[in-house]
């Protein structure tokens, strides 16, 4: 199938985009990468009147370093994320969880903002964003700019505090520089979205574990961070009666999805498993 | 109606297409590269993977009004001067086809995977081309192939 018909606007800067949104409202949707709307798209599951493409704004591209901070563009692709060498050293978490994602040709378009604002709750780059702290600068109408925490950023399904007439423009990312990471996620074949995802990162001190930070994928109608299993896990040794100790709440006051792959209560011992697994291999064990 | 430039294999295209015209189809209907094939539409199969800007991406899942002044490779853009792509070959030796409708995509897949990586493992030939599908070969001499393919373009780098 193909989409139904629609205007295409490409603006090349961040105002223009906001201008172009403030004049078509509800009936435009805005283009990242395009991995998730083009199949809705297609099959028609939406039909906006007008198409803003952020593919020309260069602005919104690319990964720098402010201090303690990793500063990600919206538009920077998965792969330019997995090739970052500065990702890959402070924030090993979002490389593990991004490398899970779909298939390298998704990967070579698909863009980190695309997925964080499209806010799946089966999506892969919610939770290590959470657990890693991250905070999300919304750019809006006239120049203005304001920065959400990662607790208040997703709201429900698919929905975000990115409001009518703004745009996702960078995410700061607290630099977790030597935390051992692991993204545990579970799918009957490779190319599924998460039925579970446990993103761990870790910080080690002498055997014991002396930071945690702990995010959750598809346990919910949004991701979230475990922080009392964090707290938990603090001064623990990294062995499997240790942790599995920590971890055994991990599932409380979630309320996961039903569905072909698994019920609400499968998914809560399935995350119970997935965590253990996930801190372990985060510490080295 | 959009005005696009772009330059597939090797050669310039300007023409007027609908802004919903997806880059397989504009590769397909438009600039008759019909090498280039539609398999589930849902981008899961890869079959119409093609490089933009020689990187692969799945063409079914890209507007055409995207690739504006880029550059497309398809399956038809690999063979030089009549003489087939060393991973071509190597499909074509391996026997790493049967119906061959994934075969474009595979390639041009393939291709991506030694682009980054010359000497994959056979682990990381599985990985690199976990996003096309093939339901007939087990896959089995598929990545044969691309081990073969492998040692030819790094001999020929050597040799060059």
């Amino acid at each position: 199938m193909i989409p139904a018909q629609f205007d295409y606007i490409a603006p090349s800067s961040v105002e223009e985009a906001i201008r172009a949104l403030a004049e078509h409202g509800d009936d435009a949707k805005v283009l990242a990468g395009g991995q998730s709307l083009l199949p809705i798209l297609r099959m028609r599951l939406n039909a906006p009147g007008v198409v803003i493409d952020l593919g020309r704004i260069g602005e919104l591209q690319g990964i720098t370093e402010e201090g303690d901070t990793l500063v990600i563009g919206a538009m920077t692709t998965y792969a330019a994320v997995l090739a970052s060498e500065a990702v890959g050293t402070h924030a090993a978490l979002l490389s593990k969880a991004i490398q899970t994602v779909a298939d390298p040709q998704i990967r070579h378009r698909g863009t980190i903002g695309g997925a964080l604002v499209h806010a799946d709750p089966a999506g892969d780059v919610g939770a290590p964003a959470l657990a890693l702290g991250a905070e999300f600068v919304i750019a809006g109408p006239g120049g203005s700019s304001r920065t959400v925490a990662g607790d208040d950023f997703f709201e429900d399904l698919f929905t975000t505090a990115v409001g009518e007439g703004e745009l996702l423009t960078h995410i700061r990312v607290p630099k977790h520089t030597g935390w051992g990471a692991h993204y545990e996620k579970f799918v009957r074949v490779s190319h599924q979205w998460s039925i579970v995802g446990i993103a761990a990162t870790v910080r080690s001190e002498g055997g014991s574990i002396a930071e945690a930070r702990v995010g959750l994928t598809n346990m919910g109608s949004t991701p979230l961070r475990a922080k009392a299993v964090e707290e938990a896990l603090v001064g623990k040794p990294a062995t499997d009666e240790a942790v599995r100790a920590a971890v055994a709440s991990v599932a409380e006051g979630t309320n996961p999805p039903s569905d072909l792959n698994g019920d609400s209560d499968y998914r809560k011992h399935l995350a119970t498993v997935l965590t253990r697994r996930a801190v372990l291999a985060a510490a080295g064990a | 109606m959009s005005r696009i430039t772009v330059i597939v294999d090797g050669v310039s295209y300007t023409d007027e297409v609908e802004p919903r015209t997806l880059l397989v189809h504009y590769l397909r209907e438009t600039v008759g590269k019909t090498g280039t094939v539609v398999g589930c539409d849902t981008s899961n199969c890869g079959a119409c993977t093609v490089h933009l800007d020689g990187t692969s991406v799945k063409s079914c899942n890209v507007l055409a009004v995207q690739a504006d002044g880029h550059e497309v490779t398809t399956i038809e853009g690999l063979a030089q001067n009549g003489e087939l792509h060393p991973v071509q070959k190597a499909f074509h030796e391996c026997h790493a086809l049967q119906c061959g409708y994934c075969t474009p995509g595979m390639i041009m897949q393939a291709c991506d995977v030694l682009k980054n990586n010359p000497d994959p493992s056979e682990q990381e030939i599985r990985e690199g081309l976990e996003g096309n599908l093939c339901r007939c070969t087990g896959y089995h001499n598929i990545v044969k192939a691309v081990q073969q393919a492998a040692g030819e373009l790094s001999s020929q780098a050597v040799s060059s």
